[in-house]
């Protein structure tokens, strides 16, 4: 009521003392060009992002593929730049290697799988049952353990498994024994380190699917679980699916874990460091990280279709 | 669907002759929050029944407890206390999935992931139908809602009351004793609305199923329902036929919320009847005398007062007057008033019939 005024009373904004004219925006002549021109505005925002885009990842990538068709003399140890594909091919033949990418890839899809497995759970619970305020302080427990080191992660993995550590004394009572360091330690350990990369996409998907969605086929007469498979799950895939793009190529790439409770597991991750560092033989280095390169290249090609992209 | 309303089940807790209501409510409380800490009652004691076949509508502002009474009827939320039964059988603790009333969502809740007949189809493949039958009957269903070409799309390629008529087709599948809508016009525009009300209402009268319908929208629930519950602060604060509604408010607050109300005080009506409780008059049966000379026969009662405001609401004006010994009035005045903004400020009478006052109780 009190914007309501009579015609012809309206006071002069001079009159009251204490109440100044709403201000106008200042004229600024770069904005307004910038305004009137969309194409200079997007030159201004992109030039510097797209540039480093270029410079780090563009050209590193190609300088890794072209590293890897060089090789390296064995007995000076200096890098030859003729090419060849000497380095890929053994890759790519070699059963040592053949053995190592099919064991990278398996532990990859089991970190993958278990992951998916404890994460959907978890994340319905936070956004479907939790109240608003747990669920902010859930959010905050699954993010915490990413601000602890990876290191820090590691070696606590190496001390639960060792021998006499508490995987052993938990499952002394019910006869089992901690899986020493090996295969199935890196496995876990990965599982328990990229858990969060899965929790989060799971959790902005079950977010975005509204409260009605569950109640209208709870009513229409489905019980729990088939609400779950019929409504939530087919929702869900795309978040599922970015969620395994992380944990994937996460596991795929990793070799420190391998290294701290792998024993003698070898991984892709292991082969580039040795060759990196031991051997010093940078183009056989280069030539192994490309195979998690195109397993990734392929996921992503697979899945592009069912949109999880739109969801990382 | 047939147009049966399945006297087998009604039948079975019948008392002696007289008829099982679809819904019974019995002292039915609902309060979130934690008990004694900032608890709130969003449903307080309400005891209602709703008869079969009726076409009955919850009307209230937001906030008045009429969705949560919708949703546990539906059972997406437990009562704190009392009883609901369906056609006679209590359902107070059972899940959705276990009673047989179905809603119609004021969002739709539509699953995206699915074509228009498998969305509709969904009820009945959840209760192991097999897929072709199921297929028939969805598609009819969409037929019987128009939408029978559009089978195949999904929900996001429709408008908005496309979506609707899905929602309502996919609900009427399953064949509900009750049918519950949960303000479902309210996304739509105005003609949408009015001609959706008709159908609506056509559809209840052909399926003769039970529909509670909440609404905001007073002159929604004027022109469909059978009966009409007003909500007030979680409580009932009247029910009644429209007519009964719009004609004999039960207190202030049903006379402000259903159309407009002039709403004369106890001095106003002590001055002019020599009785202490307040009465309302609608604008239509007041009429405004421009040349300041109130009724003078038997059985009219007459106040002085200027004209404020002129408000053009195509089919008529409304005319607010101070009254001098009064409240400031509104007045729906149908011809025309050439004068226009030259009559603001004019002294003119206000008029109206004696027995069109409508008293209310004292308590209010």
């Amino acid at each position: 009521m009190a914007l309501q005024m009579q015609p012809g009373t309206r006071p002069d904004p001079g009159d009251a003392p204490g109440q100044a004219a709403v201000p106008r925006a200042r004229k600024n002549s770069f904005s307004a060009l910038l305004s009137r021109r969309p194409g200079l505005r997007l030159a201004g925002l992109l030039t510097a992002p797209a540039g480093w885009l270029i410079l780090v990842y563009v050209a590193a990538l190609a300088a890794l593929l072209i590293t890897a068709l060089w090789t390296v003399d064995t007995f000076t140890g200096k890098v030859s730049t003729t090419w060849s594909f000497e380095n890929i091919i053994q890759v790519l033949t070699d059963p040592v290697y053949q053995v190592i990418t099919l064991r990278t890839i398996w532990i990859a899809l089991a970190v993958t799988v278990i992951d998916m497995v404890v994460a959907i759970p978890i994340a319905f619970f936070i956004a479907k049952v939790a109240t608003a305020k747990w669920q902010k302080i859930l959010v905050v427990a699954v993010l915490m353990p990413l601000w602890a080191s990876y290191l820090v992660k590691a070696y606590a993995w190496r001390n639960v498994l060792a021998e006499g550590g508490l995987l052993e004394w938990l499952g002394a009572p019910i006869g089992a024994s901690s899986p020493g360091y090996s295969e199935t330690a890196v496995i876990l350990t990965l599982a328990y380190i990229w858990l969060p990369y899965m929790i989060l996409p799971i959790h902005a998907g079950f977010e975005k699917v509204p409260d009605s969605l569950l109640e209208a086929s709870s009513d229409l007469g489905a019980k729990p679980l088939k609400t779950m498979r019929l409504v939530m799950l087919p929702i869900l895939v795309p978040s599922i699916i970015a969620g395994t793009i992380f944990t994937f190529s996460l596991s795929l790439g990793d070799y420190i874990t391998a290294q701290i409770v792998g024993g003698k597991t070898q991984m892709l991750g292991t082969v580039v460091y040795a060759n990196v560092g031991a051997a010093n033989n940078l183009p056989f280095a280069s030539a192994v990280s490309l195979i998690p390169i195109v397993i990734i290249m392929i996921y992503l090609f697979v899945v592009r279709r069912t949109g999880a992209l739109n969801n990382l | 669907m047939s147009a049966s309303t399945s006297p087998a089940a009604g039948s079975t807790a019948g008392d002696a002759g007289q008829a099982v209501p679809a819904i019974r409510l019995r002292n039915l409380t609902k309060s979130f929050g934690a008990k004694g800490f900032n608890e709130t009652k969003a449903v307080d004691g309400v005891d209602l029944d709703i008869r079969q076949g009726e076409f009955f509508s919850m009307l209230g502002p937001s906030g008045s407890g009429k969705t949560t009474v919708l949703r546990l009827i539906a059972g997406f939320e437990l009562p704190t206390s009392g009883t609901i039964e369906l056609e006679g059988h209590d359902v107070s603790g059972k899940a959705p999935f276990q009673r047989d009333v179905n809603t119609v969502f004021q969002d739709y809740a539509l699953f995206p992931h699915m074509s228009l007949v498998d969305n509709v189809a969904y009820g009945l493949r959840v209760r192991g139908m097999g897929k072709a039958e199921r297929r028939e009957r969805a598609v009819e269903a969409l037929e019987r809602v128009q939408l029978g070409k559009f089978m195949a799309r999904r929900p996001a390629q429709l408008s908005g009351g496309q979506r609707q008529r899905v929602a309502l087709a996919r609900a009427l599948v399953v064949e509900p004793k009750v049918l519950l809508l949960d303000e479902p016009l309210g996304a739509l525009d105005l003609k949408l609305r009015q001609q959706m009300q008709i159908e609506l209402k056509e559809l209840q009268r052909s399926l003769g199923i039970t529909f509670i319908f909440v609404t905001h929208d007073q002159e929604e629930a004027l022109t469909m329902s059978d009966r009409i519950g007003v909500f007030n602060n979680g409580k009932l604060a009247q029910i009644g036929t429209a007519h009964e509604i719009y004609q004999r408010p039960t207190g202030a607050f049903v006379a402000n919320f259903v159309g407009t109300s002039n709403l004369f005080g106890q001095d106003v009506a002590t001055r002019l009847y020599n009785r202490g409780s307040q009465f309302v008059l609608r604008p239509e049966r007041l009429t405004v005398h421009w040349e300041g000379q109130g009724a003078t026969h038997d059985g009219a009662t007459s106040l002085r007062g200027a004209v404020t405001s002129l408000v053009y609401v195509g089919h008529a004006t409304q005319v607010r007057v101070a009254l001098e010994d009064g409240p400031a009035v509104v007045v729906l005045v149908d011809n025309d008033l050439p004068e226009g903004d030259a009559l603001v400020g004019r002294n003119v009478a206000v008029s109206w019939a004696d027995h069109d006052a409508v008293w209310l109780p004292d308590a209010a």
